[in-house]
């Protein structure tokens, strides 16, 4: 895995707005709504650390992680 | 007036040319660069109370001019400097003295006051805003004073020095960048402190203050009131005019004290009540259709009848200077009032 | 047991919420583009190292929300009056870096003789207008960039050119001004409008760095609740509404 984000759900408003962004399609609208009653983003394996998601929330949700640039990642892999 | 503000260390000026006001906007524009101030003429005095606003808001003691309609533009604005607690110095070269309501009720939305100030000579208008500097940045709280066409075209020796000012706190809710601490919001319609949303407070701050400056800034000056049975009260300019004719008046034998309140908010209804105290009737002189007199009658609460001797005076020009302003009509009212005082 | 797609304690965070934003808990809509526009200007901000001078003089809108959520000096503003604020600010303070942040509604109906004789005079401040075609915080009615067909509460039906006019173009009448040096159009409707509108911010922020007078960006953002779609239909109806009148890019400098 050379990349991921967290998800703030609680914060999240359910717009949907990142889900078209991701290029690798690793985001899906949950089934199960938050606190506030949306539905939020659920992440699956293949993020590649582009960063869109995060740019186009309006509510700041997302943090983005990536393996350092030419090091391995914890479990093997390429970063 | 322009100078002295100069001197009580006024460094901003915004303003919009309109008589009886222009030639501190001229002043202002050739003086302050001198002394490293801005001087801005403004597209409108909408705008022209936004820079002071922005520049008080920086903690700059700034200023503004101009008469009643342009003063009339500026009361969204004013209320909201109230609000926001920001000191600002304005001046109101009335014509006429019909802005007494605007000046003292504000004609701007909401519970803000403005303290207000009323000079009858030179001196006086040079020494009231030099306080004035001093009374809006220790109250945090705009300042207003009402001048009138006499007061703006007459030549008289004044002596003007920056003013001794007993010490002020800080601006510490100025904007000056925030280098060194969190970021500070100086808003009319919240709190400084930020994710704060507690409104009602921030706002309760600007109006508990007006009790305290009613106790503290009433200013008046009186005389011949000792035996006095008609006590004349008048403001600005005409004041002086007022004073001459009870002196007059004294000389025919005719037993008359004047009242003239320098403060116009905080209104010195105690020593209004006081001068009124032994005599028999109240006569109002202002050149409008009855302002000043209302305050006039809420400071007597009728314990003695109060009578508008005043009325809506202009010359041809609607500026200012009528016919009711002669020492002889205002020596005549007085004798008509008169016996029914010593009655 | 650690979630499977957790970060890796060898990853580094690459992006964050704006470290001069104090609080991501805002009341905006759902789909709002006001936020990322907000996004960006905290991050030129620190990224330009002027925070500690900066003074935002802020208008009246649904980003009203967001001065208290900022870490730099916010002096608050009335509807429309930003632009003489900010004048007020930069002239008794050249060295602070100052910028406003309004709606259309505030600047370009409310404000429009403010804005424009800030930029005449060349006020060494940047003007930033979020512009979604309405007035948000009341509702959702017409403002002056409102776009013929466009539906609000005052336009029912659609905005006719016969019964409400046109709408103002604030980008290009502003760039006719000799007092304006930067002016640019962005939007914040796709990752590569966000990317270009972040480049304008830059350019207009550094123009007043270098004091060669007024600069203004127009950011299009999304108001998915009064443009009466799904907030995840914001970004389409932007491309399709409002593109073609506000045509993004670089108007002058």
């Amino acid at each position: 895995m050379r990349a991921t984000v967290t998800i703030d759900v609680a914060t999240c408003k359910g717009c949907g707005l990142c889900v078209p962004v991701c290029p690798p399609a690793v985001l899906s609208m949950s089934a199960a709504v938050n606190g506030k009653g949306y539905r939020y983003p659920e992440l699956v394996a293949g993020c590649t650390g582009c960063e869109l998601c995060a740019k186009v929330c309006p509510d700041y949700c997302f943090a983005v992680y990536r393996e350092p640039a030419g090091g391995r990642a914890a479990d093997g892999a390429p970063a | 007036m322009a100078e002295a503000a100069i001197q009580a260390g006024c460094r901003f000026y915004a303003g919009y040319p309109i008589t009886p006001s222009t030639e501190i906007l001229e002043y202002m524009a050739a003086r302050l660069p001198q002394v490293g101030g801005v001087c801005m003429n403004a597209e409108s005095e909408i705008e022209a109370i936004g820079m002071v606003w922005g520049a008080a808001g920086c903690g700059v003691r700034a200023m503004i001019a101009s008469t009643g309609q342009g003063i009339s533009l500026m009361q969204e604005s004013f209320a909201e400097l109230a609000n926001a607690q920001i000191p600002v110095v304005a001046v109101n070269m009335c014509r006429g003295q019909g802005d007494y309501f605007q000046s003292t009720r504000g004609g701007g939305h909401g519970d803000y006051r403005f303290i207000v100030l009323a000079p009858s000579t030179a001196q006086e208008a040079v020494a009231l805003i030099q306080e004035a500097f001093h009374l809006a940045d220790r109250w945090r709280n705009p300042v207003l004073l009402m001048g009138d066409f006499l007061l703006a075209h007459t030549s008289e020796l004044v002596e003007i020095a920056p003013p001794d000012e007993p010490p002020l706190p800080p601006k510490d809710w100025a904007m000056t960048g925030a280098s060194g601490r969190r970021g500070l919001t100086l808003s009319p319609l919240g709190p400084s402190q930020k994710l704060s949303t507690d409104i009602a407070s921030a706002l309760a701050q600007a109006t508990d203050k007006h009790a305290a400056i009613r106790a503290a800034e009433p200013r008046v000056d009186c005389g011949q009131l000792d035996d006095a049975e008609l006590v004349v009260v008048a403001f600005g300019f005409p004041g002086r005019f007022v004073k001459y004719a009870v002196t007059l008046a004294r000389a025919e034998g005719l037993r008359v004290g004047y009242v003239r309140p320098i403060s116009l908010w905080p209104f010195p209804s105690q020593a209004v009540a006081d001068a009124v105290a032994g005599a028999r009737r109240v006569a109002v002189f202002e050149l409008n259709a009855g302002q000043m007199v209302e305050d006039v009658q809420l400071a007597v609460l009728g314990r003695v009848p109060v009578e508008f001797i005043g009325g809506i005076s202009h010359d041809p020009s609607g500026f200012g200077v009528g016919p009711a302003l002669r020492v002889e009509h205002i020596l005549a009212r007085i004798r008509d009032v008169y016996p029914r005082a010593a009655a | 047991m650690r979630q499977p797609l957790a970060p890796t304690p060898t990853m580094r965070k690459v992006f964050d919420t704006p470290a001069l934003l104090l609080s991501t808990e805002h009341s905006l809509c759902p789909g709002c583009g006001e936020p990322l526009a907000v996004r960006l200007l905290l991050e030129l901000i620190a990224q330009l190292g002027v925070r500690d001078r900066t003074i935002c003089v802020a208008g009246i809108g649904c980003y009203t929300a967001f001065p208290m959520l900022m870490d730099i000096d916010v002096l608050q503003a009335l509807h429309g009056r930003a632009p003489s604020l900010a004048t007020g600010v930069k002239r008794v303070r050249p060295d602070a870096f100052v910028f406003t942040l309004q709606g259309d509604g505030d600047m370009a109906s409310e404000g429009l003789q403010e804005v424009v004789h800030a930029a005449a005079r060349g006020e060494r401040v940047t003007a930033v207008m979020l512009n979604n075609g309405v007035f948000g915080e009341t509702g959702g009615h017409a403002t002056a960039t409102t776009v013929l067909g466009q539906h609000t509460k005052t336009t029912p039906g659609g905005r006719s050119a016969e019964r409400h006019g046109h709408p103002i173009r604030m980008a290009e009448l502003l760039a006719q001004l000799d007092g304006a040096a930067y002016v640019a159009r962005g939007a914040v409707h796709t990752p590569a409008a966000i990317k270009a509108t972040r480049q304008y911010l830059h350019d207009a922020f550094q123009s007043q760095l270098d004091a060669r007078g007024f600069s203004f960006v127009e950011i299009l953002t999304m108001c998915p609740t009064d443009w009466f779609v799904p907030p995840d239909k914001g970004p389409g109806w932007l491309e399709e509404n409002f593109r073609g009148v506000f045509p993004l890019g670089v108007v002058k400098q």
